[in-house]
């Protein structure tokens, strides 16, 4: 470039975060990690949730010492930074024999996240169903199981959803602590070119790769909430 | 099962990297109370201008708040604090991570504020302006104080959260807890001093998170 | 009645909330075919007695008997399991105050939910009687609809439906009329008329005085957890014998 013509704000700023050469060379390990970033997502997610549910149904029956252990597998999860976490396990779990890359260890830690908090959430949920659901259909004869499978979660779902999106998104965004243990998704690729190019334009397509993928799913969960903020026979 | 207790739960090594660990601890502290506040109160202002009847600039600000929560909190930080400076913009690391947080946090308090207001009827509002209080008094002395209250387990759990993130500056070498317990691991080669730093982690938010549960669980969440 | 069996048979239930007993050392006998009224002021313990038959509240003591068979304990004296509890109540039909209509459900769903789960009923046997049951409450326009868009009556004559798609031997109401608005309540009582009718043992719980001085064979009249009278309703309303039951019952007739 030339270094004689005064350069103004604005052609530093595109010269920073914008040279076309090196969106070239490194779109494709973007897009790359973009395509482990939403692998993740999409795992963690389904699992996550899953789990929680599971979780959230055997609490239903009420046997005290399963709660207890329950609770307190919850708590620590909700309570501990999912970063933490994630060294733990990472550190952790070679000791024990077990040598999983770091792509499973993000994918657990965040998977276990998920259930923590969609686990309380579905809990909640089925509390707030009315007693007098249970009592109609005990009172037909159906068992508990029943009753809860056909008649109790359907109804507490539907309460779970504004919360489950919001939590659900906030997690999935963790997957961007993969870079710390060498998962290559969108961060770690844009830091790793950031490094070797001695320029921010990658961060700055890092940047827009992950709004590129999560702004369509905040908006969407939007949609969900409002969509589900409806009637209640 | 040796090997698991040497590694990870090794007490001399606890000891020797607990001062260390405490002075993390201490700017762990300094960050959440600058994030906190300014993350409640700007959430809380945003989320006013929202009730803005403005069709256009209610969707700006709603793509804004949108924005700052769709980007990772990470990448934020990252941004500002090693990607700015390319651009000649040079912000003092603590300022850096705050900012990130800040921009992060106030968004999803924003939120929050917005649904709580939201659920309070507008029969509420109506009965408030018809006493004769103008919108901001109906506002600070009706509105705010219910939708507060409606809303106090996820402002709850969002400071939680907060909380849990500044364990995220440790990336951005911020010599937090995490950051001096992540240190101590390599120079030990042990991870004791992680496992230290999750301790003293549950012991602050341990309680909080139970709290947070009986909240939920009584309101009927 | 005779040396029949009674087909519902109560000995002496009690039961606490708190430490206050609300229910005290209550006996009743119920034969086939008969529809008692239980009435009584407000916290004389007619609901909490009702809920203590299908064992929705657990009796601190006293037993109940379906047909002879004991509900909720089994010959040993330990409680019965919940999926042999289920299986009593299957002849336990219920009617809540408030319904209790399951909202993600539609209105025929309602109805052959519990046959097809627990009677193992072919879910097309099923909706062939739950359209006529439907029928019988005069909703079968209704089936396809979903409770939020039902009035107050026809959501309870939809529960009465559902309760008797079990073809229970007794049908237990728990103030099937209370949540009603005035104009509503009528369409329900000429169901719970009809069903009487048809012979349905039926027990009743209501502060609704036309239904007990029209239909019903007995009316019990509870107070304070007892029971203080018991009589045919010529008796109870012209005649009441208790001071209490006297002051009820011109409470009631102003």
């Amino acid at each position: 470039m030339n270094a004689d013509v005064p350069r103004g704000r604005w052609e530093i700023f595109v010269e920073t975060f914008f040279r076309q050469d090196l969106i070239d060379e490194y779109s494709g390990a973007i897009l790359q990690g973009m395509v482990v970033t939403i692998e993740i997502a999409i795992l963690v997610v389904l699992c996550g949730l899953a789990l929680g549910l599971v979780l959230a149904m055997i609490r239903a029956y009420r046997v005290w010492a399963i709660n207890v252990v329950i609770t307190v597998f919850v708590d620590v999860l909700r309570a501990l930074p999912p970063l933490v976490l994630i060294l733990l396990v990472y550190f952790g779990l070679p000791l024990v024999g077990l040598n999983f890359s770091s792509f499973v260890v993000l994918w657990l830690v965040l998977t276990l996240v998920l259930a923590a908090f969609a686990e309380e959430i579905f809990w909640a949920g089925i509390l707030s169903v009315h007693k007098g659901q249970w009592e109609a259909a005990r009172s037909t004869g159906l068992g508990f199981s029943e009753t809860l499978a056909y008649i109790i979660i359907p109804q507490a779902v539907r309460m779970t959803v504004a919360p489950l999106t919001n939590r659900t998104i906030a997690i999935t965004k963790n997957t961007a602590l993969g870079t710390v243990i060498g998962v290559s998704e969108i961060l770690n690729q844009a830091t790793t070119a950031q490094s070797f190019s001695g320029s921010a334009t990658p961060l700055m397509m890092g940047a827009i790769a992950y709004i590129v993928l999560f702004i369509p799913i905040v908006a969407l969960g939007r949609w969900i909430e409002t969509r589900f903020a409806w009637r209640r026979a | 099962m040796d090997a698991i207790i040497q590694n990870f739960f090794n007490i001399p090594i606890m000891t020797e990297a607990f001062p260390f660990l405490m002075r993390g601890l201490g700017t762990t502290a300094l960050l959440c109370l600058a994030v906190i506040p300014l993350g409640l109160i700007g959430g809380l202002v945003v989320a006013l201008m929202m009730g803005t009847k403005n069709r256009v600039y209610k969707w700006a600000l709603i793509c804004v708040v949108d924005f700052f929560r769709a980007v990772p909190p990470l990448v934020l930080l990252i941004f500002i604090y090693s990607g700015l400076p390319f651009a000649g913009i040079n912000i003092p690391p603590f300022a850096a991570v705050c900012l990130g947080f800040m921009l992060n946090n106030s968004a999803y308090y924003a939120e929050i504020y917005r649904a709580g207001i939201e659920s309070i009827g507008a029969g509420q509002m109506e009965a408030a302006r018809s006493t004769g209080l103008n919108n901001t008094q109906s506002m600070i002395y009706v509105i705010l104080p219910q939708a507060t209250r409606n809303v106090l387990p996820d402002l709850l759990s969002n400071t939680i959260e907060v909380v849990k993130l500044t364990s995220i500056a440790s990336v951005v070498a911020m010599q937090e807890l995490l950051y001096s317990a992540d240190m101590a691991r390599s120079l030990t080669y042990n991870s004791s001093p992680i496992v230290l730093a999750a301790g003293i982690y549950l012991i602050i938010l341990w309680p909080v998170v139970r709290l947070l549960s009986r909240l939920e669980h009584r309101v009927g969440h | 009645m005779p040396e029949e069996v009674p087909v519902l048979q109560v000995d002496g239930i009690s039961k606490s909330f708190d430490g206050v007993e609300v229910v005290s050392n209550v006996s009743l006998k119920i034969y086939s075919g008969e529809t008692i009224s239980i009435l009584g002021p407000s916290g004389s313990g007619k609901s909490t007695l009702l809920r203590c038959i299908n064992w929705l509240e657990k009796p601190d003591r006293g037993d109940v008997y379906l047909a002879g068979k004991r509900v909720g304990r089994k010959e040993d004296d330990q409680l019965m399991s919940d999926h042999e509890l289920a299986s009593v109540r299957t002849q336990m039909g219920m009617v809540f105050q408030s319904f209790n209509l399951w909202p993600h459900f539609t209105v025929l769903q309602n109805v052959i939910e519990a046959p097809v789960h627990v009677l193992g009923v072919s879910k097309d046997d099923a909706v062939v009687r739950g359209e006529h049951l439907l029928e019988k409450v005069g909703l079968e326009a209704k089936r396809d609809a979903y409770p939020y868009s039902l009035s107050g009556g026809q959501k309870q004559r939809v529960a009465i439906a559902r309760a008797l798609a079990m073809s229970p031997t007794v049908m237990l109401f728990d103030e099937p009329t209370s949540a009603l608005d005035p104009e509503l309540v009528g369409s329900v009582l000429q169901v719970m008329h009809d069903l009487r009718d048809s012979g349905m043992t039926m027990v009743v719980v209501s502060h609704e005085m036309r239904f007990a001085r029209e239909a019903a064979d007995r009316i019990v009249f509870m107070s304070d957890g007892i029971i203080l009278e018991e009589g045919t309703p010529e008796e109870i309303f012209k005649a009441p014998k208790h001071r209490r039951t006297q002051e009820f019952v011109a409470e009631i007739s102003r």
